[in-house]
């Protein structure tokens, strides 16, 4: 059995309490945007602002993580053995073949990973953060000189961002179970630890 | 003897205590608020006979306070619009309650700040015909009874002549004596009461707020603010601000002092409360759009008096068996037919509607086309819209009916109710005579020909302020036909029909198919390794 050693502390604790505040964000987000009825439209608005302003702390923790450490290198696109990795997940992974991409501490994400978390924090992140900051300033875009917008772009745009990040939370739950065994990629993320088989390098 | 003296001791101390206190108490009570006893005035010191003699004995020293009344719209009854120069006022517009005040001086016009204003010739120029008691009455016990022009009754009088009744005389002496400032009552008086009876015609005013607790109003609370009247309608030489003819809908001044500025509206909850009166940041967001009362009165006739919603008049004139005018009552004992005046419907915590509101408001005056169509004909409409810069989403009440109007001519009409002559629709319940009548009167054509329309009209609300927890909750809008269901050009987080439905129908299929494609996914690859195996 090969394990290797991929998630630091701060890096776990980053995504998990990401991962309850996105989650949680979406629940009351959903309710604000009037899809369901949970915890009431007042609580739900008040929990999401919560959520919102804590993400903003851990994002600044983890921003300066990423750049101090040089972390960030994990982002950088790559297009090496892509087609590999896509035929994998299309066809490799029925026929129990082992995985092509052998993540280490010096390259955690294979390429889809790394494109796609790339995505997720350029593009869709930024777009609900700068949303979400025009709906929670709302009260102040004409002292802002932001008079000329219209909530309804603004809150499309956010209710846009939350069906992506959706659609992301999907797909990412479900991948997690693609590694070695079914727990593999959950207990990386755990112990920092992952468990890649007996498969060779 | 030792314990006999410790006794005594505090025994004073504690009657010195309580005498102290007694004394630091009922010290403003003996002495009263005002720096004039009124019945120390020789002036007063007499018998009047008639109101106008006390409004003599009153300018004697107030030489000043007529002068400023016949300048008042309270006075007056007239009130012409700046922006729409429509001519208003009790004096000229017609509604749908009782629709009209003239030929009906007499009834309507004890609600009328003056003495004897029974027909046309009323001389708005005469000081002594102005009524200071009305709104300054301290006792309780002034009364100006309907059919009296605005009199007094000073002595037993037989009204209608040959009816029996008995309207009881009062003494003048007594309350000229004991006048003060004005209170709730004394403009309840009246405002309580506009439309014929107790929260008829408002919803917002009735003779619940004589006393009410903090729920039906937080500012007039007995037990707490206790305000009257005059603390928000803060008067100004006799002017008191406020009126709904031209109501401020959107007042974006900072709070100012109670009579140090008198530029704005006093009578505005921002003139006290400011453009910022929440701790939360996001509730402060809604004041660009929402005047305040929008929230904070959640219902109106809350105080356990309904207020008429429906009046239908084309019903009127039914008589009983024995050829006599009847009148029915709801379960709750109110009038629900009256031969004289046709059918209501009363209610009691009424959710408002709520519209765009600029401010200004444009009346159907008598002569101003109007058509029988689906829709019924506006008393009075409220101009607004999301775009104009100017409006607000203010809550009202919309008082709805039947009148009569002349479909020849195509106009409201002015119609003889009150009087104890032939012609009065309430003596008679003939529609042709009292109509000729009231047109006739009126100098206005008549085609002789009369027919039922329907009618509304709408009335802002804005009192009956609930405490803070009482506050209509945000989800009450922000839900899918919720309150501002109606309310177009603003989008709310939580109504569906501000939904881009491309997104909601992309959005939610995206969700689905990454929920289908992870599922089929998985399935292959339980299959697969179940094969494999």
């Amino acid at each position: 059995m090969t394990r290797v050693y991929l998630f630091k502390p701060f890096e776990r604790f980053w995504h998990w309490s990401q991962a309850v505040l996105i989650i949680s964000m979406l629940v009351t987000g959903f309710e604000v945007h009037g899809s369901y009825t949970l915890l009431g439209f007042a609580q739900a608005v008040s929990y999401h602002t919560i959520a919102a302003w804590s993400l903003v702390g851990l994002w600044i923790f983890a921003i300066f993580w990423h750049l101090t450490t040089g972390e960030w290198r994990h982002y950088i696109p790559t297009t090496q053995n892509i087609v590999a990795i896509a035929r994998y997940y299309s066809s490799g992974i029925f026929r129990d073949e082992p995985h092509p991409f052998r993540p280490s501490l010096n390259n955690k994400h294979n390429p889809l990973q790394r494109l796609t978390y790339l995505a997720v924090l350029t593009l869709l992140s930024p777009l609900l953060w700068v949303t979400g900051g025009l709906y929670l300033f709302y009260g102040n875009w004409t002292a802002l000189g932001l008079g000329g917008l219209s909530l309804q772009w603004v809150a499309t745009g956010h209710t846009l961002g939350a069906f992506l990040m959706l659609a992301f939370l999907i797909s990412h739950l479900y991948l997690a179970t693609t590694g070695h065994k079914l727990t593999s990629q959950l207990m990386a993320m755990v112990t920092g630890w992952e468990d890649l088989g007996h498969a060779s390098k | 003897m030792r314990i006999h003296f410790i006794q005594t001791v505090l025994l004073a101390a504690i009657l010195a205590t309580t005498a102290a206190h007694g004394a630091a108490d009922a010290a403003p009570d003996k002495l009263g608020k005002s720096t004039a006893d009124h019945s120390k005035f020789k002036e007063l010191n007499r018998t009047f006979d008639s109101g106008p003699e006390v409004t003599k004995a009153c300018l004697s020293c107030h030489t000043e306070a007529a002068k400023q009344i016949h300048q008042t719209q309270h006075w007056k009854w007239e009130f012409i619009n700046p922006d729409t120069k429509q001519v208003l006022g009790k004096k000229h517009i017609v509604n749908n309650f009782c629709t009209s005040v003239k030929t009906n001086e007499a009834a309507c016009n004890s609600c009328h700040i003056g003495y004897g204003w029974k027909d046309d010739k009323f001389d708005f120029n005469s000081e002594e015909n102005v009524d200071c008691l009305v709104c300054h009455d301290a006792t309780g016990k002034y009364r100006k009874p309907s059919g009296f022009a605005g009199l007094p009754v000073t002595k037993d009088t037989e009204f209608p002549a040959g009816s029996g009744k008995i309207v009881r005389g009062i003494n003048l002496t007594e309350i000229a004596q004991k006048v003060g400032p004005t209170k709730r009552t004394t403009c309840g008086a009246c405002h309580f009461n506009g439309g014929g009876g107790d929260g008829v015609k408002h919803g917002d005013l009735d003779s619940s707020l004589e006393a009410p607790n903090k729920d039906l109003d937080v500012h007039m609370d007995v037990d707490g603010n206790n305000f009257s009247c005059a603390t928000c309608h803060k008067t100004d030489v006799h002017q008191v601000p406020g009126s709904r003819y031209a109501p401020t809908a959107k007042d974006k001044n900072p709070a100012h002092l109670r009579g140090k500025d008198n530029k704005y509206n006093p009578a505005t909850c921002q003139s006290c409360h400011g453009q910022a009166p929440h701790q939360q940041a996001k509730l402060n967001d809604h004041t660009n759009k929402l005047a305040c009362q929008t929230c904070h009165i959640p219902a109106y006739a809350r105080g356990g008096q309904p207020t008429k919603m429906w009046w239908d008049w084309s019903t009127a004139g039914k008589l009983d068996k024995d050829g006599k005018p009847y009148t029915e009552k709801d379960d709750d004992g109110y009038d629900s037919y009256m031969s004289i005046k046709g059918n209501f419907v009363w209610k009691e915590n009424v959710q408002p509607e709520y519209v765009w509101f600029n401010g200004t408001v444009h009346y159907t005056l008598v002569g101003d086309k109007i058509e029988k169509t689906d829709k019924p004909t506006q008393i009075n409409r409220f101009e607004g819209s999301a775009t104009d810069g100017k409006s607000m989403i203010w809550p009202i009440k919309m008082f709805r009916g039947k009148q009569i109007y002349d479909p020849i001519n195509k106009s409201l009409v002015i119609t003889h109710l009150a009087g104890n002559d032939d012609t009065a629709f309430w003596k008679n319940l003939d529609w042709e005579k009292a109509v000729t009548m009231g047109m006739a009167k009126a100098n206005t054509n008549f085609s002789g020909k009369f027919d039922f329309i329907e009618t509304e009209s709408a009335w802002p609300i804005t009192h009956m302020v609930a405490p803070k927890e009482k506050a209509v909750a945000c989800v009450e809008c922000h839900t899918s036909n919720g309150r501002l269901e109606k309310i177009d050009g603003i989008y709310m987080p939580g109504r569906g029909s501000d939904h881009a439905r491309w997104l909601e129908i992309i959005g939610w299929l995206a969700a689905a198919l990454t929920l289908l494609g992870v599922a089929g996914h998985g399935l292959i690859r339980v299959i697969a390794s179940q094969r494999n195996r």
